[in-house]
């Protein structure tokens, strides 16, 4: 299971990438092999305002539907919109191509995991 | 014959298994003077013969379009409903199949659903319809619900010249949603639209509950400047001769099917029409048919969406509809291919000559319309007393005049609601006129 070092985590399966206050958001690979063949995403609207651990969007895989979670609080200022159309790159690509949202954070990265507490998580 | 597949020893041997001497023992836990003592007060059963007799009896009462000339609408229209809609959807496969979804086993069913979708949506000008809803009035709640889940916002507007039995079902499906029903008021018989608020959408009706064709054009610029979405219940039937909602870029459509071949059968069995555009998809309530290819290549039928939220993730759902109203579906469907676009045409052509026709003559005869509107196949006529009392004498005299007005629009006891569709002739509309002048 790919699980990078340089990113952080949480228990609900987001990977975060903090650069500057922005912070980007995916899910992780253990989630995406978890949920299957993913066939839509749900995410919010730019210009939303969120709470850490609110849920914001859903993904919807051929198995089940699960919602994703802000890792962060602050303000979706970038969505992933070829998800429209490429839900399956949470599958191919879930670290790069397939990031969900951006969002602008209003506080810090309180109670988020390392790559290895995550690793740990998920046994 | 009894109907009770379970023999007497039958009873005893399940009695047997779960250990219990008799049935009654099973009811312990019903407190004894609750409990029905003896045989319930029932006359006893009659024949088959005889039972015919008596529901035929009961069935004569019925005032009918059968035996008067008709001309109350207001939401169910009589139409001529071709032989062949009866004929088709008497069929075993359609009749009395259930739940037929499986593409393994019911192709032709699905396929009858598709071109549905496909027509529906041909007719209102839209990008896609759903596989039909209960009714009118519950595709309306339901698009107002969605336009608030879109939206993000909890008030809805709707507008007092949409029928009033739709806007108490959307009040219903807002009291247990928290959504707040906002009404825009109705003005000269047409929606006054610069009276909303902030709002989720803006619902109108197309030809309203007075039949005048709202500007849809003012209600799309309306809902624009709001940023909310707009609603259009449109008569699909007034839709084969108007420009449909669509090409007014309304975002939802909803309305009644039932003008096209199904009866008006005392109010029901309904079938609710609701479409969008491709991009609300995953919003719509109920379910899509699609065609796709199996693994031969060969086209198929299936249950392409269904939005999962109305099954396993009930919390999150804005819809609980879980079904459809196949069979009348099905009858509209037949009901559009007969005619074809041609025919629907002329039927519509008729009921608006129909009900110009009418207006003249009952403006001549001293009994103007209501309001100066364009209308396409119904009105609202000044019957210059009390509407109710004229409805209830002129069906004395074979004639069932219509709604009177005032039980829904207070002030407008004097106004009688009447529809002139196709199945009206000429010399009808002229007895009509003539009854009323002589009350």
């Amino acid at each position: 299971m790919n699980i990078p070092k340089q990113l952080k985590y949480t228990k609900s399966h987001e990977w975060i990438q903090v650069d500057g206050d922005i912070a980007t958001v995916g899910i992780t690979d253990h989630a995406q092999s978890e949920l299957g063949d993913i066939v839509f995403v749900e995410l919010p609207a730019v210009g939303r305002t969120v709470n850490a651990q609110e849920s914001v969007g859903s993904i919807e895989s051929v198995k089940t539907v699960s919602d994703f979670y802000a890792p962060v609080a602050g303000e979706v200022v970038e969505r992933n919109d070829a998800l429209t159309s490429e839900s399956e790159l949470v599958n191919s690509d879930p670290y790069a191509g397939g990031w969900l949202i951006k969002i602008k954070m209003s506080g810090g990265t309180d109670g988020l995991l390392d790559a290895e507490s995550y690793a740990k998580e998920i046994g | 014959m009894p109907y009770i597949p379970h023999t007497a020893a039958d009873r005893e041997a399940m009695l047997g298994v779960i250990g219990v001497e008799r049935i009654e023992e099973l009811w312990r836990e019903i407190p004894e003077d609750l409990r029905l003592k003896g045989e319930l007060n029932l006359p006893s059963a009659r024949d088959e013969n005889q039972l015919f007799n008596y529901l035929l009896s009961l069935a004569n009462q019925n005032i009918s379009a059968a035996k008067v000339d008709w001309y109350l609408g207001a939401g169910l229209y009589d139409r001529y409903i071709p032989a062949t809609v009866g004929a088709l959807i008497s069929r075993g496969e359609f009749l009395t199949a259930y739940t037929p979804y499986q593409p393994e086993l019911s192709q032709g069913y699905l396929q009858t659903i598709y071109e549905f979708q496909s027509m529906v949506a041909e007719l209102y000008g839209m990008d896609l319809a759903n596989a039909s809803m209960y009714d009118g009035s519950t595709a309306m709640a339901e698009a107002a619900r969605m336009a608030s889940a879109i939206t993000g916002k909890t008030r809805v507007s709707v507008s007092e010249a949409v029928h009033p039995n739709y806007r108490e079902v959307l009040r219903t499906y807002a009291w247990a949603s928290d959504l707040e029903v906002e009404t825009l008021k109705q003005e000269g018989g047409a929606t006054v639209l610069d009276g909303a608020s902030d709002t989720a959408c803006i619902i109108v009706q197309y030809p309203n509950f007075f039949g005048t064709i709202e500007n849809l054009t003012a209600a799309r610029m309306a809902a624009d400047s709001l940023g909310a979405l707009l609603i259009v219940v449109a008569d699909p039937v007034a839709c084969a001769l108007l420009k449909p909602p669509g090409e007014y870029g309304a975002d939802i459509v909803v309305g009644e099917g039932q003008p096209m071949g199904v009866a008006m059968g005392f109010g029901g069995p309904l079938v609710g029409l609701f479409a969008t555009k491709t991009e609300h998809i995953r919003r719509i309530p109920g379910r899509i048919v699609g065609l796709t290819q199996d693994a031969q290549n060969r086209p198929g039928y299936v249950m392409t969406l269904r939005t999962r939220e109305q099954d396993i993730r009930r919390d999150k759902a804005t819809s609980n509809i879980c079904t459809n109203e196949a069979l009348m579906a099905l009858a509209a469907t037949i009901y559009m291919t007969a005619l074809g676009k041609n025919g629907m045409q002329s039927v519509a052509e008729s009921s608006v000559r129909n009900t110009q026709y009418a207006i003249e003559q009952f403006r001549a005869a001293g009994f103007p319309p209501a309001f100066n509107t364009k209308v396409f196949g119904e009105v609202a006529i000044n019957v210059g007393q009390n509407a109710a009392t004229v409805r209830d004498r002129l069906l004395d005299q074979g004639i069932m005049a219509g709604l009177p007005l005032g039980d829904y629009y207070p002030g407008m006891e004097n106004f009688l609601l009447a529809a002139f569709t196709e199945n009206r002739r000429k010399e009808q509309i002229d007895r009509f006129v003539a009854a009323l002048k002589h009350l």
